[in-house]
């Protein structure tokens, strides 16, 4: 027995207060997918499959749009570690999703370089434009709003990346109208990175 | 004269359409120095490396020859992972480098692991490059299907396979043993040193992480022989190097050239100079980690050891330009917000005090601050330098210490004033740190 008031570490406190989500479905690969792993797994000596848990939680994402517990076990099963150190990877790498994310994800370079050619203001212009603050998805599920650090391509500032593609150069007034072209043609909207920009 | 104007031998072909494609990088003399290589043997390639004085342009500096020759060569497998990670603020010429010339890193990683009797290389590359990856991948599947990466090299018996390995937005993977965690499949958290990659690396086997540019420059010395390399440069900073200028300049990019150049050439001329008449208050000469440098340091020599004696760091040669209408509160809490968002949590002095620096930083910005808050940010910083596990604790008082000692006025204006005295036009209306 104690006289003290219950402590913030007492033992009844030590249950995680974090609730997993509640789509907890089992998840599978798809045989592509399963079959990519197998052929990423390759890469690595035979006893360090745990190398490929970031290649293989990709799939999931591009599977089913971001990762849930049960991917996460069955990633873990794949790889034979524990479903925790997939959750521990999962949880640190800021390009993992672990809940639904509109079609649309619109990274914006927030640092410096990018900060002082506008990115700022194409922040504004996308909040005003969706209605949504970053870390926000649209309400039709379109689009996700997240402010991202440096993207490395600083000369071409300010920079969103779309998922996987690239927008550089992007003026702030223009910011509303790539909503509108993305929603009316899908990455084709994009200016892509110098590579594909030097060769129109 | 100093040679400042060369060829280009990094990025020369970049504007052409087809510069990736393995045509047209044999076209211009491609592979033929992994041909010199596999005629030497692993250690004459180790001394000519050495001999060339090449430094590593990851940021450190260090010689690449001397890391290579701490590779312990008794244990086996042993392996060359390349540093693709390039997340340090203002930095893109590895960018480049992999988009328009990716057969000179396939070519540079399978030197390297011939030089350190490695049969594998892993480049790792940041999640966000997927459109870089898909032109190295593409690179590799070529060389692969002309023979120059596989079994049995050009004839030579040596065999070496290179694989592309993804990221996942960390920058703290940049960081050398952070990196190799991440490649084992784990958080990118730095393992303590010693020992060295070179003794204990990926899977605790001998390793040297070398950056892309770094690899870059090895077929290079090996084709154009060491002479030729070292005489290009100032002592101890010789090959060619590759210069990214970004921020307030009219023609911002990655540009090549010897460490005989001065800043003032890179930002007034190649660069152009500040653009729309406005006047220069300041330099980041090697990315957000480093010292800034003022208008009149501008003649410095853009060299490891030039940077260095102006009271600043090359770094990753990245160098962002910064006008006048800049104010250095606002620029230190926005590299601050970087370094708390990108500090991986495993020491506490870079956890805590990057939170804490950035909440003061956004708060004098906010016109809320407080005269003592100006000693709470030196005395914090003072906790956090040269007490965390990684060089990242350093990087990140950085902006803090830097602008406090040339633009304390800035600071204390901000106190007195109640907001911030100098909103620039390019910046967020919204008020600093609101989300
Ligand atoms: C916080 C931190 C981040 C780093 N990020 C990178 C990076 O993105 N790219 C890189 O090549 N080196 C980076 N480095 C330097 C590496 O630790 C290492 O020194 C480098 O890869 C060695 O290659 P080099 O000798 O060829 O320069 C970073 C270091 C630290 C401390
Ligand atoms: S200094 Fe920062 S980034 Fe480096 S190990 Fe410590 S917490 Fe991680
Ligand atoms: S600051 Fe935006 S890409 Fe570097």
């Amino acid at each position: 027995m104690s006289f003290h008031a219950k402590m913030a570490y007492d033992a009844t406190f030590q249950k995680s207060a974090r609730e997993l989500a509640p789509d907890d479905a089992p998840f599978a690969y798809t045989p592509e997918n399963r079959a990519r792993l197998d052929a990423i797994l390759e890469r690595y000596p035979a006893d360090r499959k745990r190398s490929a848990v970031l290649p293989a939680l990709y799939l999931v994402q591009y599977q089913q749009g971001y990762i849930t517990p049960g991917a996460m076990r069955a990633v873990a099963e794949a790889l034979a570690i524990t479903p925790a150190d997939v959750e521990d990877v999962v949880s640190y790498y800021t390009m993992f999703h672990t809940r639904p994310v509109g079609k649309y994800v619109l990274n914006v370079c927030r640092t410096l370089s990018c900060a002082v050619n506008g990115a700022g203001r194409v922040v504004e212009e996308l909040c005003a434009k969706l209605g949504i603050r970053p870390g926000e998805t649209d309400p039709t599920g379109t689009f996700t709003l997240v402010e991202v650090e440096c993207l490395g391509a600083c000369d071409r500032a300010p920079v969103v990346m779309v998922n996987d593609a690239w927008h550089e150069c992007l003026d702030p007034a223009a910011a509303g109208r790539l909503v509108d072209d993305l929603r009316a043609r899908g990455e084709a909207a994009l200016s892509g990175c110098l590579h594909k920009v030097e060769e129109q | 004269m100093p040679v400042i104007e060369m060829e280009q031998v990094l990025i020369p072909h970049v504007r052409e359409p087809n510069s990736f494609t393995l045509d047209f990088y044999l076209a211009h003399g491609g592979y033929a120095a992994l041909k010199t290589a596999l005629g030497r043997t692993p250690d004459e390639i180790i001394e000519m490396v050495k001999a060339s004085g090449l430094r590593g342009r990851g940021g450190a500096g260090f010689p690449t020859g001397m890391k290579w020759q701490f590779v312990d060569k008794k244990i086996e497998p042993r392996y060359i992972v390349c540093n693709a990670d390039e997340s340090e603020p203002g930095t893109f010429k590895d960018h480049l480098l992999m988009e328009r010339n990716p057969h000179l890193l396939v070519e540079g990683c399978a030197i390297g692991c011939y030089a350190i009797g490695a049969r594998t290389a892993y480049i790792y590359i940041r999640g966000e490059f997927h459109h870089v990856q898909r032109h190295l991948e593409r690179a590799i599947e070529e060389a692969y299907a002309a023979g120059y990466l596989g079994r049995d090299i050009l004839g030579s018996g040596f065999d070496c396979d290179v694989f592309v390995h993804r990221g996942a937005g960390a920058y703290e993977a940049g960081e050398e043993t952070a990196l190799l965690e991440s490649l084992e499949g784990k958080r990118a958290q730095p393992r303590n040193k010693p020992p060295v990659p070179a003794v204990a690396g990926l899977y605790g086997k001998p390793s040297a992480v070398n950056n892309v540019e770094t690899l870059c420059n090895v077929p290079i010395v090996v084709s154009r022989g060491v002479e030729w390399y070292t005489s290009i440069g100032p002592e101890k900073n010789g090959g060619p190097k590759l210069y990214c200028v970004s921020g307030h300049v009219k023609r911002p990019g990655v540009y090549e050239a010897t460490m005989n150049i001065t800043l003032r050439e890179l930002v007034e001329g190649r660069a152009g100079g500040v653009r729309d008449g406005r006047t220069l208050k300041a330099v980041i000469p090697g990315g957000s980690s480093v010292p800034i440098l003022l208008p009149d340091q501008l003649d410095t020599q853009a060299s490891f050891d030039g940077v260095q004696r102006a009271g600043s760091l090359l770094g990753s040669a990245a160098i962002v330009v910064l006008d006048d209408t800049t104010c250095m509160v606002w620029l230190a809490e926005n590299l601050l917000h970087f370094y708390r968002h990108e500090s991986c949590g495993k020491c506490t002095p870079c956890r805590e005090g990057t939170d804490w620096l950035h909440k003061i930083l956004a708060r004098i910005e906010r016109g809320e601050g407080q005269m003592s808050d100006l000693d709470l940010l030196a005395s914090i910083s003072r906790n956090v330098g040269g007490k965390t596990l990684c060089a990242f604790g350093d990087a990140a008082i950085t902006p803090v210490v830097t602008t406090l000692k040339h633009f304390r006025d800035e600071y204390e204006a901000h106190v007195r004033e109640g907001r911030c005295t100098r909103p620039a036009p390019w910046r967020a209306r919204h008020l600093v740190g609101a989300h």
